[in-house]
């Protein structure tokens, strides 16, 4: 069952992916979009195999998207949550993957709170690991639902230009998506207030801009992140209400946006704070596609990566 | 007791000393120095034939971590790094457990280094009690134990009316304040540099600004007391610019930086998946940081170099980056390491480096080791210049193996430690 031009056991992150490695989730994950719409949701593709999504922060759609996708595919799946770092507990990470691993599953699912932690055990585990989030760094499969519903509505990712608003420097939904869209050929602006961009973000090859207007301005796609109040330690704004006012996008505000835009976010949205609700639930928004195009590409990801596994047997 | 030492090439900047020539050692001194020394009959003799032949290598910022933390490391075992790797004398911090604020405590650690006898420890007492940033410790008791500065390093002195108090009250003991420079606030949260590697890693970043606006700040003190202050550990561009500066107004100011600040960058977290090997604090910078100290240390503003020395359990670090103690050891890579990536490379000339180890920090710190002039301890490190090895931290004396150099292919490496006139040899393995 291995596919041709897929040959790594994990999927940690964009960065290091290929575009051929990008453009073969994104065909694959189109071919499994249809057994999502059979009337019996479920292939025999990785009957037999055990799938572990291991959970360090909480999660509904994330680890709901991962475990339909998991079942439609016939896998064994187990879920381990915790919403606290294993730290906390006394047993080290290292340890809890250890005794994970001793159970001998095919894949791993992690999700985590500091960055770098699927890193670690993919470098030190022979399962396949799947990034479900690393902190502020990587998402790797969200990015590529992105992708997938941008194409099925513009076509294409070449030449688009995509603006990114809102809390950059919380969201690792940015910089997957930054990695994929460069590499895919569009053109990234991100928007945000100044106290939410981070330094030296230029350098990922992004333009900056820091009114909500500019980003607006013909932008073929409008991505909303959510702002993380739990994480809002550091003096970032004085409140959602002035948040709302400089960046909270609206269906007025939207008026002068180019024909045919697309508004996604990657949920949980926060209502009234980032995005008003008619313009969450208006024409434009996206945002239950991707949610339906999550399982898609998570299937098309298992799938890959349990073929690289059993070649490697 | 009698030791000579003869065939090598004797380095010692703190006298212009560039030549082959003979060392004698009298009754644990240096005696003489010249192309052929006197009065040997009956000495013991070693041959340095190829080798470098310097004072005795000072690393003036390590981490004993005794008492209180005993399974990281100890007097005993960090001295023993020391010796294998050519430094006979350290200056070591008082961030233990207790606290190293007080007589007895110093006490007890020129204790242990004295019977261990692999290296002269020289304490710095805390600056205040507990290192709270509260009230002064007492610094003329430490002194009187064998303390040769004060520091309250791994915290900041965060009060200036601290700080500038410590820096008149120390002249009465003519040591200078070791500051670890960081605001506490503006590095708040901070596991890297803040900067692009920061950005593209997700990892909540410390800026440099944190080091630069409590340089800028202590240095105004230090005008306005008169006092000395030394910054340790110094990572930044602009840090450096201030201390240069300071040195041109002719202020007594000083810094240190580190062998992984100067060959490192914020990129190496990127680059080594997130190994917590590169997590110190400060962190490592950008290249252009880099570069600037690279330069200071070329044009002389640099001090001394120092390895921050700062030994963790395995099991410490074997955790998420973020949730991993800062800090690297160092003691048994430094020479090395600089042999090859500062000599090697002409970014600084074999004089330089030896003065950086030698006459610099016992400047600092108005130590009388680190020259060879008659009558100073017979200390010496011999070396050899461009002999290959391999950095394998299995192989260190030290308790800790938690290096960023591991599997360095190096030029350069310690043959023989002679501390006191005896020749220390590696004990085998």
């Amino acid at each position: 069952m291995t596919q041709e031009g897929w040959s790594r056991k994990d999927l940690v992150g964009i960065a290091d992916l290929s575009p051929q490695e990008i453009q073969l989730i994104l065909d694959t994950a189109e071919s499994f979009r249809e057994v999502s719409e059979r009337p019996i949701k479920k292939v025999p593709t990785l009957r037999g195999k055990t799938v572990v999504n291991l959970f360090f922060e909480p999660s509904t759609r994330t680890r709901s998207s991962f475990e339909i996708a998991e079942k439609r595919l016939s896998a064994d799946s187990l879920n381990f949550s915790s919403s606290s770092s294993s730290l906390s507990k006394g047993e080290s990470l290292i340890d809890t993957a250890l005794n994970l691993q001793a159970m001998a599953p095919d894949l791993i699912v992690i999700r985590h709170s500091h960055p770098g932690v699927p890193h670690m055990l993919a470098a030190r585990l022979p399962s396949g690991v799947i990034n479900a989030g690393d902190g502020a760094h990587e998402h790797p499969t969200q990015a590529l639902l992105d992708a997938l519903t941008i194409v099925q509505h513009r076509g294409r990712l070449e030449g688009l230009k995509v603006s990114i608003v809102g809390d950059i420097e919380h969201s690792r939904v940015v910089r997957s998506n930054i990695y994929l869209l460069n590499k895919m050929g569009a053109e990234v602006t991100l928007a945000g207030p100044r106290t939410m961009m981070p330094v030296e973000v230029e350098k990922l090859g992004v333009k900056t801009v820091y009114t909500l207007g500019e980003a607006i301005e013909g932008a073929d796609v409008i991505m909303m992140l959510r702002v993380q109040l739990e994480r809002q330690s550091r003096m970032a704004f004085p409140s959602t209400r002035e948040y709302f006012n400089l960046f909270g996008l609206t269906r007025e505000r939207l008026k002068p946006a180019k024909r045919g835009v697309i508004i996604m976010h990657p949920g949980p949205m926060n209502r009234g704070v980032e995005i008003a609700s008619d313009v969450a639930d208006g024409p434009y928004s996206v945002i239950l596609e991707q949610v339906a195009n999550g399982v898609a590409v998570r299937m098309a990801v298992l799938y890959l990566l349990a073929g690289a596994l059993q070649e490697a047997e | 007791m009698k030791l000579v030492v003869r065939g090598g090439r004797v380095v010692d900047p703190s006298q212009d000393l560039d030549g082959v020539l003979e060392i004698l050692i009298e009754d644990g001194c240096i005696a003489q120095v010249d192309k052929k020394v006197k009065g040997v009959r009956g000495a013991e003799v070693y041959e340095a034939h190829g080798m470098v032949v310097s004072p005795g290598l000072i690393d003036m910022h390590v981490h004993l971590r005794e008492p209180g933390q005993e399974y990281k490391e100890t007097v005993r075992t960090g001295t023993l790094a020391a010796a294998a790797a050519g430094f006979t004398s350290v200056a070591c911090m008082p961030n233990t457990a207790p606290v190293m604020d007080n007589r007895s405590i110093t006490e007890h650690v020129m204790k242990e280094a004295r019977e261990a006898g692999f290296a002269r420890v020289f304490p710095i007492g805390a600056v205040s009690k507990g290192q709270k940033g509260e009230e002064m410790a007492e610094i003329g008791e430490m002194v009187t134990a064998g303390a040769v500065a004060i520091s309250d390093d791994g915290f900041p002195v965060s009060n200036a009316e601290l700080m500038r108090r410590a820096l008149l009250y120390a002249q009465h003991y003519d040591i200078p304040v070791i500051q670890h420079a960081q605001d506490l606030d503006l590095s708040a949260g901070g596991v890297m540099n803040e900067g692009e590697w920061s950005t593209r890693l997700g990892l909540p970043g410390a800026p440099g600004s944190a080091e630069d606006v409590m340089v800028a700040r202590d240095v105004l003190l230090a005008e306005d007391t008169g006092g000395r202050y030394h910054v340790a550990h110094l990572s930044t561009g602009r840090s450096l610019d201030m201390v240069r500066r300071a040195k041109a107004q002719g202020l007594a100011v000083t810094c240190e930086v580190t062998p992984h600040h100067l060959l490192l960058t914020d990129e190496a977290v990127s680059e080594s998946g997130f190994s917590t090997n590169t997590k110190m604090n400060p962190p490592l910078r950008s290249e252009r940081d880099r570069e600037a100290l690279l330069n200071g240390l070329a044009d002389g503003t640099i001090d001394a170099i120092a390895s921050d020395h700062a030994p963790h359990h395995a099991d410490e670090k074997d955790v998420e980056f973020s949730a991993a103690p800062f800090g690297i050891i160092g003691l048994e890579t430094n020479l090395s390491v600089c042999l090859d990536r500062l000599v090697r490379p002409g970014i600084i000339s074999l004089n330089r480096l030896v003065e950086l180890f030698t006459v610099g920090p016992a400047r600092v710190l108005n130590l009388p080791v680190g020259t060879l002039v008659p009558g100073a301890p017979g200390d010496l490190t011999v070396f050899h210049p461009d002999r290959p090895v391999t950095v394998r931290a299995k192989r260190f004396r030290s308790k800790a193996r938690n290096t960023p150099f591991e599997g360095w292919r190096l030029r350069g490496r310690p043959v023989a430690t002679i501390l006191g006139g005896a020749v220390l040899t590696r004990p085998k393995k």
